[in-house]
């Protein structure tokens, strides 16, 4: 497996704070998610780019994998048993994908009202519409927005099941490497994560970097990680035999 | 754990029936009215979706139910969310104490990750809901599943982010009693997995009430 560098990037970009993309990640290509100024959040969707019925499913992902939590390790699955996304390296150590994304009702109670007629592109934009957008443009909607990852952002659970948001989880410069198992549809909001504490509306920017890594061979870290991860990878390999 | 029991008398109710082990149903519940999931047995999962009667596209959202009151588990004075914020379900007795909604639906092809790939030939929750659907005339399909309820499963998380399967905390004779704030379509399939203790290795029948 390549690791990222000069040589081998294939693009890169800054999603601004709250700013909403899609875009393909072929198999075998990593993505590279860096929090620029710390704090950041990042929802994300993914979609199986040939057939997007097949798209990433929380609760397998974590029974599968007995955790309620993503890092180094970890795969994120489809509802088809594949794994769509792995998480190769990660200097954050917790992603959510149990507390969903931010909506419209939420964010004007948090943050107030602020349009487009008043704040041009300061407006305030929150996570659930900025999905239907994107989604919208590869012929999705409402029935495809399912449970998704919030990266960089840890929500823990008590003994009675109490959540906890944790602020300052993720510092300026922590970032996490996604490698793609299979040909994916990636959809992002870069609005804040539903439960941070902040009053003031502050969606931070996050840095993306995509190179070709490679598939992962027989040693791979993420596919021995798990005895489930072994069966997932079979599965999806069987995808491209 | 909050254990609430209920005043309603079995025999006023308008529907009273048993939905056996891998089955599935769908059924609508109006507004107003209360519904009862009885765990004829013990321990066995019930799978259970959400839908705006009126427009389907309006779901049970997971995410937003546990963010929402900040907690994991589903109990007494549980609103029940949907993708559009709006609350579906309420939930007003329970002799349970709590249930999951992270541990979402057993299918062929989760089944093949989590046990063997031979697995995946056993009858799981995912086909009780395709079936339920391919044969609704409601327009619903695939699209339309997203994370669901396991009543009477238990599914902890541990603060250091670890999901396990312990055994469950329901047992013969326990239920759970919601009532209806509009008017909901309710998709259950009750549970066949026979791989880990979510039905105590054995499914078994449940009772579904309704009362005006």
């Amino acid at each position: 497996m390549h690791q990222l560098s000069r040589q081998n990037q294939l693009w890169e970009e800054t999603i601004p704070g709250a700013a909403h993309w899609s875009f393909q990640m072929k198999r075998g290509n990593a993505l590279r998610l860096t929090d620029i100024e710390g704090g950041a959040n990042l929802s994300v969707l993914f979609y199986n780019m040939e057939e997007k019925l097949e798209r990433y499913n929380m609760p397998d992902t974590l029974k599968a994998q007995h955790t309620a939590h993503l890092t180094k390790g970890f795969v994120c699955y489809s509802d088809m048993g594949r794994v769509l996304a792995s998480v190769i390296e990660d200097s954050c150590g917790w992603h959510d994908t149990i507390c969903g994304m931010s909506n419209a009702a939420l964010v004007e109670a948090k943050y107030g009202k602020a349009d487009y007629q008043q704040q041009r592109n300061a407006m305030h934009r929150n996570a659930r519409d900025s999905m239907l957008i994107e989604l919208g443009k590869w012929g999705l909607g409402k029935r495809d927005i399912v449970p998704n990852v919030n990266f960089f952002s840890k929500v823990s659970a008590d003994e009675a099941g109490g959540l906890h948001y944790q602020p300052g989880h993720s510092k300026a410069g922590a970032y996490v490497e996604l490698r793609f198992e299979m040909n994916v549809l990636v959809v992002l909001s870069a609005c804040q994560h539903p439960l941070d504490p902040a009053t003031q509306y502050s969606p931070k920017p996050v840095h993306l970097q995509a190179w070709h890594c490679g598939t992962a061979d027989a040693d791979d870290y993420c596919r021995n990680f798990r005895p489930e991860n072994v069966r997932g990878f079979y599965n999806t390999e069987l995808l491209f035999r | 754990m909050a254990i609430v029991e209920s005043s309603l008398n079995l025999q006023q109710a308008c529907y009273d029936q048993i939905l056996p082990a891998g089955e599935s149903w769908l059924h609508e519940v109006k507004r107003g009215q209360i519904f009862r999931i009885l765990d004829l047995e013990g321990n066995q999962a019930v799978d259970t979706l959400f839908y705006n009667a009126h427009n389907a596209e309006e779901r049970y959202s997971a995410v937003d139910t546990i963010r929402e009151q900040a907690n994991l588990y589903l109990t007494v004075g549980t609103r029940l969310l949907s993708t559009e914020g709006n609350v579906l379900m309420t939930i007003t007795a329970d002799t349970c104490g709590r249930h999951d909604t992270l541990g979402g639906a057993c299918a062929a092809e989760s089944n093949s990750v989590r046990y063997a790939t031979d697995k995946k030939f056993m009858h799981s929750c995912r086909d009780s809901f395709l079936h339920a659907l391919g044969h609704c005339d409601c327009g619903m399909d695939k699209r339309d599943l997203t994370a669901n309820v396991n009543f009477f499963m238990n599914v902890p998380v541990t603060p250091a982010g670890e999901l396990t399967f312990a055994d469950g905390i329901s047992g013969a004779g326990k239920y759970v009693e919601m009532r209806a704030e509009m008017d909901v379509n309710v998709l259950i399939s009750n549970c066949p997995q026979l791989n880990n203790p979510c039905n105590a290795y054995n499914p078994t029948p449940v009772r579904l009430l309704i009362w005006n």
